[in-house]
């Protein structure tokens, strides 16, 4: 049985009652933290820990906390970035649903670390039942004390604030985020400035994930060394996958990050498998926006190696033949599935999601995503292929947010490694245009 | 006692070594090359959401990418991604790369294919032809070709006050006109809605906008998307003369440009810069009210570039180079023409021979020659 960091409890009944989480063990981190740390302290142990963002980027939390300017006067915030909506990816809302303490008690650790008085929880708007049990064990937590004024007697001050998203995948990236809270349109910003520097109503304001604040309690109750022995290399601790996809056990596992992803795929503990009777054909391993694999890379590198479930095993390869962990979101394929459709519907779903702010991405999405329905729909032509190839590359890049990049990957990916299929759907209209039709591999070029 | 001056930043914009003050933009920086030396007009990057004096515009057309080879004295690595000119402070040492860079023109030439997509290109009943900034730039990066074979997105006119339309189809999004309502009022009634290409500027539930100086909108829209009522379908640009003139206002500085043809006052805007920036705001009353030349005083003929096809057709002194070009040029033709050649009647030796004589008598070739 693999180590679990953030699940442990997570099948106790009424763990998402504070009594009940109280008597496996919580909240003795926040009496650790605030009663014998100093928050410098508490910086040092998840900068120690080398627990890296959760949300997709991967970038060390610790190291985003160091980031953090502390002028004098001005409030710093905390905004946990709840709002999960990648397709393929509900860890968030499974460890929010189930054990809302935990990201309590992690959010009141990093306050108390990076010195903010007032945190937000800024959770998508569609689940309104889960921002209902945060409200509630925020009212728990508040009435044991560990929440509100002078925090267990130690003078430190904290307001939890759970806000409703407004419904929009863009809320999801960090500065669009901030707008929305500050009740504007979910527009990206412009960086620099960074938040770290000008972020919430223009204070220093540290932007993180659901489960990297989770971690937290963990790692202040056994040391960032003991998290960072978890792990392979600068991977470090456990991660949260959301398996989904033709698989026997679709589901929320947490692994431990280096698991291969051969076992991860195939073992009972997790997936169980390809469902029975088919096989593999692709795989998206990190959320909606990564490159999707073809099914002789997903276990194996290029070169040959065992690929793992780790940040630098995945993108092993570069674009060309790896892909990202991003946010776990691991949606497996089998022969059955139409790789044009499956990137029509990526594409439709990036162009309805694009702020429209920027024009590479507001008019290279809605392109992007004609050009594919023409296809799949039996009106393509072969240049189309290639006019997709160039729309990609001249949105990569060249936009405020990271969705222009998120929007082009899969499409030059699926162009990339299923080019094929889509030669197929072009050259095989008729064929191509029945329903549940899928190409079968007898255009397979050696 | 020595002047304290602020330290100034040396900065190489596409090999040209310039000095800026901490805090200027790449884009500046350029404007401050072309400023200095009006033949390096062509080097500062198209900007088609910036807007000097809207101070929060910029960073959302990408039209004016460019790429920095080295960040700064301190730090000459590159900057990874090509970086909005607009909106980038330069630091010391940075060296930039605009029009000596494939990738940069490269990069451009894409934008202008995304903001065409979505454009009606109805030029020919446009009324802001002749001074679109879209214009301009499909003009100098774009290709004549499109690519795009989908459906464009349409939407119905709107009329945004009693004296602006909104003709959204034309917008490019670039939130100039969103932020100047949040310049001259609080309660901003307009504003963007809706999301990705379906986003379009608007009031809500089509409610007027309520303001002495909601005119201006249509000077800072870099396209056609917002137009003058009084104006529209009056006249072409180019056909109409540009005169600086003033009045005594009680509620702006009563600086304006007014559009005459003849003896008729057509329009009225702001004084605009080489840049096509409003250098001041006007009111309502000064646009739309008064157009009889009686309630101006005159101060002379606006100056234009010569680049620009407003001043095709008008004569200008101070605009025209070299007073004997057309002699010289009329003499040099002169020589040119061959006054042995046979007298020829038959139709299709005339076709023949204009067809090999087609560089000969090609009029840009001589001028490039003779120049």
């Amino acid at each position: 049985m693999a180590r679990k960091i953030l699940t442990e409890h997570i099948n106790v009944p009424g763990i998402e009652t504070f009594d009940v989480y109280r008597k496996q063990g919580g909240y003795t981190a926040v009496e650790k933290a605030i009663k014998t740390m100093t928050p410098e302290e508490v910086v040092e142990e998840a900068k120690k820990s080398g627990v890296r963002g959760r949300g997709g980027a991967g970038f060390p939390m610790g190291m985003k906390w160091g980031f953090l300017a502390k002028p004098e006067g001005v409030p710093r915030y905390l905004v946990c970035n709840a709002d999960e909506s990648e397709p393929g990816t509900f860890k968030d809302h499974h460890l929010m649903k189930c054990i809302p303490h935990l990201l309590i008690e992690g959010m009141i650790i990093s306050s108390f670390a990076l010195g903010a008085h007032k945190s937000f929880i800024y959770v998508r708007g569609e689940l309104m039942y889960v921002i209902r049990i945060l409200e509630k064990a925020i009212e728990e937590a508040k009435a044991q004390g560990f929440l509100g004024k002078n925090i267990l007697g130690s003078g430190y001050d904290l307001e939890l604030v759970v806000q409703p998203g407004g419904g929009a995948y863009i809320c999801g990236e960090e500065t669009a985020l901030l707008e929305s809270l500050e009740g504007k349109r979910g527009n990206p910003r412009n960086k620099p400035p960074f938040p770290a520097v000008k972020g919430l109503y223009q204070s220093p304001t540290v932007v993180n994930n659901v489960e990297s604040i989770s971690n937290m309690p963990w790692i202040i109750n056994n040391g960032g060394d003991a998290y960072a022995a978890i792990g392979i290399g600068r991977s470090t601790g456990t991660k949260l996958i959301s398996a989904s996809g033709h698989i026997q056990k679709p589901g929320v596992y947490e692994i431990e990050l280096g698991v291969s992803v051969d076992e991860f795929l195939n073992s009972d503990e997790y997936c169980g498998g390809i469902r029975k009777g088919h096989y593999l054909k692709a795989l998206v391993a990190g959320g909606s926006s990564v490159p999707i694999l073809p099914a002789h890379l997903i276990t194996k590198t290029a070169n040959g190696e065992d690929r793992l479930m780790s940040y630098e095993s995945l993108s092993d390869g570069g674009f060309a033949t790896g892909t990202m962990l991003g946010s776990g979101g691991f949606i497996v394929f089998d022969e059955t599935a139409c790789i044009v459709r499956n990137t029509w519907n990526f594409s439709r779903f990036y162009h309805h999601e694009s702020c429209g702010q920027c024009s590479p991405c507001r008019e290279g999405t809605g392109w992007m995503e004609k050009v594919l329905h023409r296809i799949e729909h039996g009106h393509g032509s072969m240049h189309d292929i290639d006019l997709l190839v160039d729309i990609s590359k001249k949105i990569e890049g060249n936009t405020i947010c990271p969705l222009g990049d998120a929007a082009a990957w899969p499409v030059a990916s699926a162009i990339r490694h299923f080019r094929d299929e889509f030669v197929w759907h072009i050259t095989h209209p008729h064929e191509a245009t029945q329903p549940g039709a899928v190409y079968m591999g007898e255009m397979a070029l050696v | 006692m020595e002047e304290v001056k602020p330290q100034l930043l040396k900065i190489t914009f596409d090999g040209i070594e310039v000095e800026v003050e901490p805090g200027t933009t790449i884009m500046q920086a350029a404007r401050k090359i072309a400023e200095a030396d009006e033949s390096q007009g062509h080097l500062v990057p198209p900007a088609m959401c910036y807007y000097k004096p809207l101070p929060v515009s910029g960073g959302k057309c990408r039209a004016c990418l460019v790429k920095v080879s080295a960040g700064s004295a301190k730090d000459p690595r590159p900057m990874p991604k090509l970086v909005p000119s607009c909106i980038t402070q330069v630091q010391d040492g940075m060296v930039v790369e605009n029009t000596t860079n494939q990738g940069v023109l490269d990069t451009r030439k894409s934008i202008v294919e995304f903001l065409l997509i979505n454009h009606p290109l109805d030029c020919p009943i446009c009324d802001q032809a002749g001074e679109c900034h879209l214009q301009d730039f499909a003009f100098e990066h774009g290709s004549a070709k499109t690519r795009y074979e989908e459906e464009r997105r349409t939407f119905d006119k709107i009329d945004i006050g009693p004296h602006v339309q909104l003709h959204m189809t034309r917008c490019i999004l670039c939130y100039r006109c969103v932020y100047t309502a949040d310049q001259i009022t609080d309660k901003r009634v307009h504003g963007v809605m809706n999301r990705g290409d379906a986003s379009e500027i608007s009031t809500y539930i089509e409610k007027a906008i309520d303001n002495d100086f909601s005119g201006n909108v249509i000077d800072v829209c870099p396209v056609g998307a917002l137009t003058d009522k009084t104006f529209r379908f009056k006249n072409r640009v180019w056909f109409t003369k540009p005169e600086d003139a003033h009045r005594n206002c009680d509620k702006c500085c009563g600086k304006v440009t007014l559009w005459y043809r003849g003896d008729e006052v057509l329009r009225v805007t702001a004084r605009k810069n080489t840049w096509g920036e409003a250098t001041d705001f006007i009111c309502n009353t000064c646009r739309f009210e008064k157009k009889n030349t009686s309630e101006w005083v005159l101060e002379g003929p606006t100056k234009v570039k010569r680049s620009s096809v407003i001043s095709a057709n008008k004569y200008r002194a101070d605009l025209v180079k070299k007073p004997d070009f057309a002699l010289k040029l009329a003499a040099t033709q002169y020589k040119k023409i061959d006054d042995s050649r046979p007298y020829v009647t038959d139709e299709e030796t005339i076709r023949q021979q204009s067809i090999e004589n087609n560089d000969k008598a090609n009029h840009r070739s001589l001028l490039a020659k003779n120049n």
